[in-house]
């Protein structure tokens, strides 16, 4: 999954970086090997994902031949068989966990991250620290706590169980990268407001907020992408009722992992949705990464 | 309308170090342009920050209009400051940025409307009003924020080099505009820079300040004419003044082998100090003819010409003390080259004295 999207981008930057290079420099031999290496990563690493979505719209027979077929009558059966499967709730699972979660990291992250840029204090790192020291404890250690806890309180297999963690796994990130995003706000801003007299969440609102807009931006995608892709914590917490895609997606390998044109059609359905949003936010995210070249 | 004090004010970042402004007192009268000039590092801005509450006063007190604001929020000191780089708000409009003070103190849209148009009018940004501040070149910014302190119509401006973004030309021009403005309105100002062409034209008084300590605060001919020690007197005028350390002689002191007579009133504000501090201004020199007797004129060798056409200032070495410069205002074509021999007298009713070792004026 975090493949394709980094292929995808790679495939891009490689695109008009090429664009951008004036002619004359493009005659050097050097740049010349370069740009044939970059193809070369670029196309091994978005190869496989290009075959992923070719054998999704084969038949079976198809998709078994020893030759493999690069011309083929494209069917869409694969994908009718997916959802008769059963991924439809899945995926309603999985959208409900991704935005709920990345909903509540912005709001309480922004304010957190406001705070910690606004005037810090001796304690503004400590408090960096303790937020970034929660991912380093491997989930896999925390796995078994977690599992009692959820259990005694009776929220396995409950979608809320799966928001709450999401919720705190991307909140520390989230907390740390808009924090740079503030920082880059110009000082000068903040005191003309306050001498004009706005409050500080109306400084928030319609000072800051709109400057740092792409940042935020960036932020939520990078979430939606961490929670959509999760895996770890839905296959050890949930079951049939809040199962999301990725469970989904190994519950079918098992059961079904000779079909190869079935499992590609739903790998390549749990693909879609963050390619589509990253594809469509290209440009925000871009701006929003870069924040700090903009000034 | 006010006056604003400063009394024994003190800024201190890091206690037990030298304060960043230290135990700064002035007045600034009711209407007033006042100017705080210093090099970077000097407390200016600190002490103009103080004044607006964005640093905290950690002794003594700022007053405006007799109110004691040290524990007075930015907002409720009836202040309006503009800053360096102008603070736009860059999500609203030209007319959604200086209306904004207003709306946070609740005035009636139709007022905040009225005001904004007026204060567009007065500064030529009529037509610029519904874009926003990305859209504007750099003086029509910087008037954008003019325009928002004074639809304020707050007690007191507050200036933090505002001019220092624009280019030359347009800096001279929005120089003029603010001082007139000033006039016209007769709201007090504190200016702060680190020019100071700025400091002597605009200010109706000047406070020149060095590593957080209050220089000298007078009227820019004081300044000029009477600084009160070798810091002011070096670091108004441009060029600045020749400070050259000497000898005493009998009735005066020497340089470059002639002797400089000094007034009685000087010698006995000198007293038994055998080496003095004498300034002389670039056009308190007399260019003599280079045949002039050697017993009355400094000799002296050319190294740089700045020809700026009304007048010319040579930078020269002395001929007999290659270590010693000096800088002579000259007429505008003046004929030497690099290179070149010249002889200089001073003016002796013009010279400046100081002590060598506190840089005090003697006389």
């Amino acid at each position: 999954m975090a493949v394709t999207t980094d292929t995808a981008s790679d495939e891009r930057t490689t695109a008009t970086d090429e664009a951008q290079v004036p002619r004359k420099q493009r005659t050097s031999g050097a740049n010349v090997w370069f740009g044939v290496i970059a193809w070369i990563v670029g196309i091994a690493f978005f190869f496989p994902v290009f075959w992923m979505v070719l054998t999704s719209f084969k038949t079976e027979a198809d998709a078994y031949t020893t030759t493999p077929k690069i011309i083929f009558e494209p069917t869409l059966e694969q994908y009718e068989g997916v959802f008769a499967a059963g991924i439809g709730p899945y995926l309603a699972n999985s959208v409900a966990a991704t935005v709920i979660s990345t909903i509540l990291v912005l709001l309480l992250g922004v304010p957190a991250a406001f705070a910690l840029s606004l005037r810090p204090v001796q304690k503004t790192t400590d408090v960096l620290f303790f937020f970034i020291s929660t991912k380093m404890l491997p989930v896999v250690a925390a796995i078994v706590p977690i599992y009692v806890v959820v259990n005694q309180i009776g929220m396995l297999d409950n979608i809320w169980t799966l928001i709450i963690l999401y919720t705190g796994m991307n909140l520390p990130i989230a907390v740390w990268m808009m924090r740079s995003f503030f920082l880059e706000v110009p000082g000068e801003l903040l005191e003309q407001a306050s001498i004009d007299g706005a409050p500080l969440w109306r400084t928030l609102r319609e000072i800051v907020l709109p400057i740092i807009s792409p940042g935020i931006f960036a932020t939520a995608l990078i979430c939606v992408i961490f929670a959509w892709n999760e895996f770890f914590f839905a296959v050890n917490l949930t079951a049939a009722n809040a199962g999301t895609v990725p469970v989904f997606l190994v519950g079918f390998i098992t059961s079904e992992g000779l079909y190869w044109a079935q499992l590609s059609a739903a790998a390549t359905l749990a693909a879609l949705p963050v390619v589509l949003a990253g594809w469509v936010a290209q440009n925000k995210l871009v701006q929003g990464l870069s924040f700090g070249a903009v000034k | 309308m006010a006056e604003v004090v400063f009394d024994q004010a003190s800024r201190i970042y890091t206690p037990g170090a030298k304060p960043a402004v230290d135990k700064l007192s002035l007045t600034v009268a009711d209407g007033d342009l006042v100017v705080l000039v210093g090099p970077s590092g000097s407390g200016k801005s600190t002490a103009l920050r103080m004044l607006a509450g964005l640093e905290p006063i950690d002794a003594g007190s700022v007053r405006i209009n007799g109110r004691d604001v040290v524990d007075v929020q930015p907002k409720d000191r009836d202040i309006a400051m503009v800053f360096q780089n102008y603070a736009l708000y860059p999500s609203k409009t030209v007319a959604e940025n200086m209306a904004f003070p207003l709306k946070m103190r609740g005035v009636e849209k139709e007022e905040r409307a009225k005001r904004v148009r007026e204060a567009a009018d007065m500064l030529g940004l009529t037509e610029y009003l519904d874009r926003k501040p990305k859209a504007l070149s750099g003086g029509q910014r910087q008037r954008v924020a003019m325009g928002r302190a004074i639809v304020r119509e707050p007690q007191v401006f507050l200036m933090d080099e505002p001019l220092s973004n624009l280019d030359a030309k347009m800096r001279v021009q929005t120089r003029a505009q603010i001082a007139e403005m000033q006039n016209r309105l007769a709201v007090s100002t504190v200016y702060v820079t680190h020019d100071q062409v700025e400091a002597m034209t605009m200010g109706d008084k000047v406070a020149v300040l060095a590593d957080g300590k209050l220089q000298q605060y007078a009227t820019p001919p004081e300044l000029y004419d009477r600084p009160a020690n070798a810091f002011v007197a070096g670091f108004i005028g441009s060029p600045a003044m020749n400070l050259l350390e000497l000898p005493r002689s009998s009735s005066g002191v020497t340089l470059g082998g002639i002797e400089i007579p000094l007034t009685r009133e000087v010698t006995n504000a000198v007293g038994s100090r055998d080496k003095l501090t004498i300034g002389i201004r670039p056009e308190d020199w007399v260019l003599e003819s280079t045949d002039a007797d050697a017993g009355s004129v400094v000799k002296a060798v050319v190294d740089v010409v700045e020809e700026l056409g009304s007048e010319s200032y040579l930078y020269a070495h002395l001929a007999e003390d290659t270590a010693t410069k000096i800088v002579v205002r000259g007429p505008g074509r003046v004929k030497v080259r690099f290179g070149d021999p010249i002889a200089v007298r001073p003016t002796a009713e013009a010279l400046h004295v100081f002590d060598v070792e506190s840089g005090e004026r003697l006389d």
